[in-house]
């Protein structure tokens, strides 16, 4: 599934990144092209965030280069990488929300200070309100975030990552430490996001249902629900690549289909859980 | 020994990086004068009544403990003199500076820290706003303003203590002898060392304040050992840079 859309939107060429020596990233390649999703399974601590971080060059790599847009940011200044980052929606671990600003001035955050997107101040209020009511969160923007749940905050995080109609969004664990319930609502803003907008997903995550979804269902903008790909089969022909981390390595990248009949006990823990 | 020592060095660097970046941003926009006001508010405004408290005190007690030195030497009349030119050269300067170091760097340590161990750090920089800039500059610019305008206040209000302790309770002297010795004895030398000195303990302070608010690790226990650290070493440097700033000015 490569090749014939141009350039890849994210690519990553045998990076590797050490914590006092010890890797975090080791020797890490891969490429995410245009409107294609990627779903980076893998235990805590298998170096998914810092993958995230890497690809938008909040840590830099102490080995290979990174590609994000078809500029090298390994090789770029804090200045551009800046102007870059305004391209790239990002859903931080913990919702990363600033917990002395309201939600209004969370969401706004972006639209006002990135320098690059030119967004006139008197558009940012109008396109807050509509981040939140894609959420579901429109009745919050007077609050601060110590005021909402913790499904809630997540809400506010993707409304934030997704206020300046990225082409790239990466969510970090966006379903951690939530009930189910909550869990599947998160994921369908997060597919919502993804189909409204035909954007480039990457979500890193433990759970594989996650994955799921996000590989066999697509949001219904009339009935605003999610609904599957394909009746038939059980996978449909979709552009969902599945990357496997362990201890800072890449140890599986493929389809869900070759990510199933894979023989490596590792990953067969991952997918396992939804099969029994 | 070489273990030993390369987790300080290696601190040293990484401030004298965190120093150099700050400096190049100095002119360089977008400038935030909304966290300039506020950080001023918060430092200048925030630490008033304590320097005010501290200062009249600091003068006092002067004045207090000298009344019996000079008492010897028949040398009361000059109470004014040594109340002034010790709070104008020194007390003033150090005392508001290890106030406002207990009060705003640890301030800043904790806010900056408690924003880096919950990613809202990375947050800033995600959505395109350098922290330097954001956050850093603005708590350096306001300290460097607002810490020679405290210091000045000090220095008054503890002449003022000086005098309440010298005339009313002691009269020791007059009072327009003692108002007189104490702003005829203040020569430019003076003056010029107790503003510099406020001025480079301000950068001193919110540079190690923000340094280590933006290296903190480990949640919660990190940002209280990030807020220790940071008024610990801004109080030492305070009383190591004041005898250097005062050897340099003596040696005029």
């Amino acid at each position: 599934m490569t090749g014939d859309r141009g350039e890849p939107i994210l690519r990553f060429e045998h990076v590797s990144l050490f914590f006092d020596e010890q890797p975090a990233l080791d020797d890490v390649s891969f490429a995410l092209f245009p409107g294609a999703s990627c779903v980076i399974l893998g235990a805590a601590g298998s170096g998914k965030t810092v993958l995230l971080k890497t690809a938008i060059g909040l840590v830099k790599p102490d080995r290979g280069h990174v590609w994000l847009f078809g500029r090298d940011i390994t090789a770029i200044p804090e200045s551009e990488l800046v102007d870059l980052r305004s391209r790239v929606g990002i859903l931080f671990q913990e919702g990363g929300l600033f917990d002395s600003l309201t939600i209004e001035e969370n969401v706004a955050y972006p639209l006002l200070n990135q320098r690059a997107l030119r967004c006139p101040r008197d558009q940012v209020r109008a396109r807050v309100e509509a981040a939140l009511a894609r959420v579901e969160l429109e009745h919050t923007l007077e609050k601060y975030p110590s005021e909402l749940s913790g499904g809630m905050r997540r809400r506010v995080g993707i409304a934030r990552a997704n206020v300046t109609e990225p082409p790239l969004v990466l969510y970090d664990s966006p379903t951690a430490g939530l009930d189910p319930i909550t869990a599947h609502t998160i994921m369908t803003l997060i597919l919502k996001e993804r189909d409204t907008k035909n954007t480039t997903t990457v979500i890193v995550t433990h759970r594989y249902q996650d994955g799921h979804l996000l590989a066999n269902f697509r949001y219904n903008p009339a009935t605003n629900r999610i609904e599957p790909l394909a009746h038939d089969g059980r996978h449909a022909a979709s552009d969902t690549k599945f990357l496997v981390m362990r201890e800072g390595r890449l140890v599986f990248e493929g389809s869900q289909a070759e990510l199933e009949a894979s023989a490596d006990p590792y990953v067969q823990k991952f997918v396992k859980p939804l099969r029994n | 020994m070489l273990d030993l020592l390369k987790p300080p060095i290696l601190a040293f660097q990484e401030f004298f990086l965190l120093t150099g970046r700050t400096f190049r941003n100095l002119f360089r926009k977008p400038h935030y004068v909304d966290d300039i006001t506020i950080q001023m508010d918060i430092i200048g405004v925030g630490s008033l009544p304590i320097v005010m408290l501290t200062g009249f005190f600091a003068g006092a007690v002067m004045a207090l403990q000298m009344s019996r030195a000079l008492n010897q030497y028949g040398a009361t009349d000059q109470v004014g003199q040594i109340v002034s030119i010790t709070l104008a050269r020194e007390m003033g300067p150090v005392l508001t500076a290890l106030l406002v170091a207990g009060r705003n760097a640890s301030g800043m340590a904790s806010e900056l820290g408690s924003m880096k161990v919950t990613e809202q750090i990375d947050a800033m920089r995600a959505l395109g706003t350098d922290p330097v800039q954001k956050l850093v500059k603005p708590r350096l610019v306001a300290t460097a303003i607002v810490l020679p305008l405290l210091t000045i206040i000090a220095d008054f209000v503890g002449m003022f203590g000086g005098w309440v302790v010298a005339c009313p309770m002691l009269n020791l002297t007059t009072s327009s002898q003692y108002w007189s010795m104490a702003w005829r004895s203040l020569e430019y030398n003076d003056i010029a060392q107790g503003l510099i000195k406020p001025f480079v303990f301000a950068i001193v302070i919110a540079l190690v304040g923000c340094f280590y608010g933006l290296r903190t690790t480990g949640g919660t226990q990190g940002v209280g050992l990030a807020t220790t650290k940071a008024v610990v070493v801004a109080s030492v440097w305070v009383f190591v840079l004041t005898f250097f700033i005062g050897k340099f000015f003596v040696s005029l």
